[in-house]
């Protein structure tokens, strides 16, 4: 279990005020210019051992991200931080940003020097508009104190922070469509390549990081890349901020070590699953983007990239979230469906009808009127969809239903003839 | 879409707002604010937004109407037509739906309408499910406007809807009595 005195978010449920006085006495801002001093090249290597992966949910090593922006750009480099937390399961960056949100900005400047970013953009979903508002008087705060603005924090390196509300689109989380947003369009992702490191906003270099991967960037400075690569096991390292919701008697967010073991997760901070571990019958744990596991997997998997990728899911972004026997699993599947059907930006045609036609007949097997033929039928569509899109979202809406046939296909066939029977 | 016959023009504290948001963006980049500045627009006309009023900020921004009206239809928080006093919208993803969000459906039903996107004989309120809104801890929820309610009940959310209807709406957060996301031990 980690240790209370290796915790990064120490205030993450807002038991102190979110203030920069009391931010400050938190450690935060605590000599960032003796942090910019040492360099890009010391920041960027510190990222590297500290082996932090993207906390989005796709994982990429953050430090090798950073390196892939051009060091000696003619164009405007940006940083834009993802803030438009909204993969179902997922809330961790609300707390942060509501909570923390000097850790955050801290983080941009930071991420920044090291990128040669002057400007920073924050992408923040419409609907966290409490959220935004704390964030904004943090960012306020903080040009007020001189941290940010003309030479922050007295580094010589001057640094804009621009808080950007989203109006309700999930695929705004991906980071090319959210840059179209930024640009104040429809937000449909872009065809890749290029990257956004080559062209990004405002057809200039960018890098889009989540929020999480900001907020821990202080910390991992001041401690030390190694300090960080010490929770975890090689390659899945740090501290990570899981959200537990679903049937479990607590639900929470809590920060704890990469690579706990889920059944540890569940009955230390989440108080167990409702009726017990027994009771428990699925989960999906990295929010409802990947595949979900039985409870024979939970019993020993660990909350990490390689031990959940090897139980065929994913940690995605460490959203568990739990369903105990009393679930109906296909209904549970296919209001993701729904999610993803209604999320769909309607750019690439097997994601603008496949996610509907998915969805229907996800329903058409919950109602009982399916045959095992139609689920051969819905497999066989969810690998037309995979991999046949230009972002990730109809790969997101394959995998859940392909989760849920790969452990359950028999109990749901047998419950379809029953209900034929009747 | 419904139409508005007055004329639309920013008010003297949102003309203010929408010179510094444009200070966010390039100055040659001044489509960037129109997120911004239809949602200023919407709170200025009881969250909605007519044809006209887009017109105005697609003006303001010297851009294509079209292009605008794109961005209304796409967003899912730009509404075209009104929709009361307050706009309670329910999750009902996943998360939400597992512990209860049904429940919180049937209360809406029962004290605002029976069916969603149509506003209270009292013009107080409408409902509507909607998806993720990202509080996945605090399950069921709902959005009213710009607030949270958490770890909603059926009793507590009528309490909260009756709240409305009374002129002092509760307090924000959680419903259970706990603080923010932390468990409750």
């Amino acid at each position: 279990m980690l240790k209370e005195k290796d915790k990064i978010f120490t205030n993450l449920f807002g038991d102190e005020s979110f203030h920069l006085k009391n931010a400050q006495a938190r450690g935060d801002w605590d000599n960032t210019k003796e942090l910019i001093k040492k360099g890009r090249e010391w920041i960027i290597d510190e990222m590297k051992k500290s082996e932090l992966r993207g906390r989005g949910g796709a994982g990429f090593p953050t430090g090798l991200k950073w390196s892939f922006m051009p060091k000696d750009s003619k164009l405007t480099n940006y940083l834009v931080v993802n803030a438009d937390e909204s993969e179902p399961g997922t809330c961790k960056d609300r707390d942060m940003i509501r909570n923390e949100p000097h850790k955050l900005i801290e983080g941009c400047l930071l991420a920044s020097f090291a990128m040669n970013a002057h400007t920073c953009y924050i992408y923040i979903r419409g609907e966290y508009f409490n959220e935004a508002v704390v964030l904004q008087k943090a960012i306020d705060e903080a040009y007020d104190a001189g941290l940010i603005g003309k030479n922050a924090a007295k580094s010589g390196w001057d640094f804009d922070i621009f808080l950007h509300r989203g109006a309700g689109a999930y695929i705004c989380g991906e980071e090319t469509a959210l840059l179209e947003s930024l640009e104040g369009k429809k937000g449909q992702p872009r065809l890749k390549p290029p990257f956004p490191a080559n062209k990004g906003l405002y057809g200039s270099p960018t890098t889009v990081n989540n929020v999480e991967t900001i907020a821990v960037v202080p910390t991992i400075l001041r401690r030390g890349g190694e300090w960080f690569s010490s929770f975890g096991r090689p390659k899945n390292t740090g501290t990570k901020v899981f959200c537990i919701s679903g049937h479990v008697n607590n639900p929470c967010n809590i920060e704890e070590e990469m690579s706990i073991p889920l059944r540890e997760l569940i009955e230390k901070h989440a108080g167990g699953v409702t009726g017990g571990w027994d009771n428990l019958k699925a989960v999906i744990p990295g929010g409802s983007s990947v595949p979900l596991i039985p409870k024979s997997n939970c019993d020993t998997v660990l909350m990490d990239f390689d031990s959940l990728s090897a139980v065929k899911s994913g940690l995605g972004t460490a959203a568990v979230i739990v369903m105990d026997k009393s679930t109906d699993l296909v209904k549970a599947i296919s209001k993701l469906s729904h999610f993803y059907k209604h999320e769909s930006c309607g750019q690439c045609t097997p994601c603008r009808e496949g996610t509907g036609w998915m969805w229907r007949m996800m329903e058409k097997i919950g109602n009982g009127h399916a045959s095992s033929n139609d689920i051969d039928k819905l497999l066989d569509v969810t690998k037309q969809i995979e991999g046949h899109t230009i972002c990730a979202l109809g790969d997101a809406a394959a995998w859940p239903i392909q989760g849920l046939f790969r452990h359950f296909r028999d109990e749901i066939e047998e419950q379809l003839k029953k209900t034929k029977a009747a | 879409m419904s139409n508005q016959k007055n004329t639309f023009v920013f008010n003297k504290e949102n003309e203010i707002r929408a010179k510094e948001i444009l200070l966010k963006y390039p100055t040659d980049r001044r489509q960037s604010a129109i997120m911004p500045l239809l949602d200023l627009a919407q709170r200025q006309n009881e969250n909605w937004l007519s044809r006209d009023i887009v017109e105005y900020v697609a003006d303001y921004l010297e851009m294509p109407f079209i292009k605008a009206w794109e961005v209304v239809t796409f967003y899912s928080m730009y509404y075209t037509k009104y929709n009361g006093k307050y706009l309670v919208q329910v999750c009902g993803t996943t998360p939400c739906w597992l512990r209860g969000s049904d429940q919180v459906i049937k209360a809406c039903k029962e004290v605002i309408s029976p069916e969603p996107n149509t506003v209270s004989s009292d013009g107080l309120f409408s409902w509507m499910q909607v998806e993720c809104l990202g509080a996945c801890v605090n399950a069921p929820l709902v959005q009213i406007n710009d607030d949270y309610y958490e770890d909603l009940t059926y009793d507590t959310t009528k309490n909260v809807l009756q709240s409305l209807i009374d002129g002092s709406p509760l307090s924000i957060g959680s419903q259970s009595g706990r603080k923010s996301s932390k468990a409750v031990s």
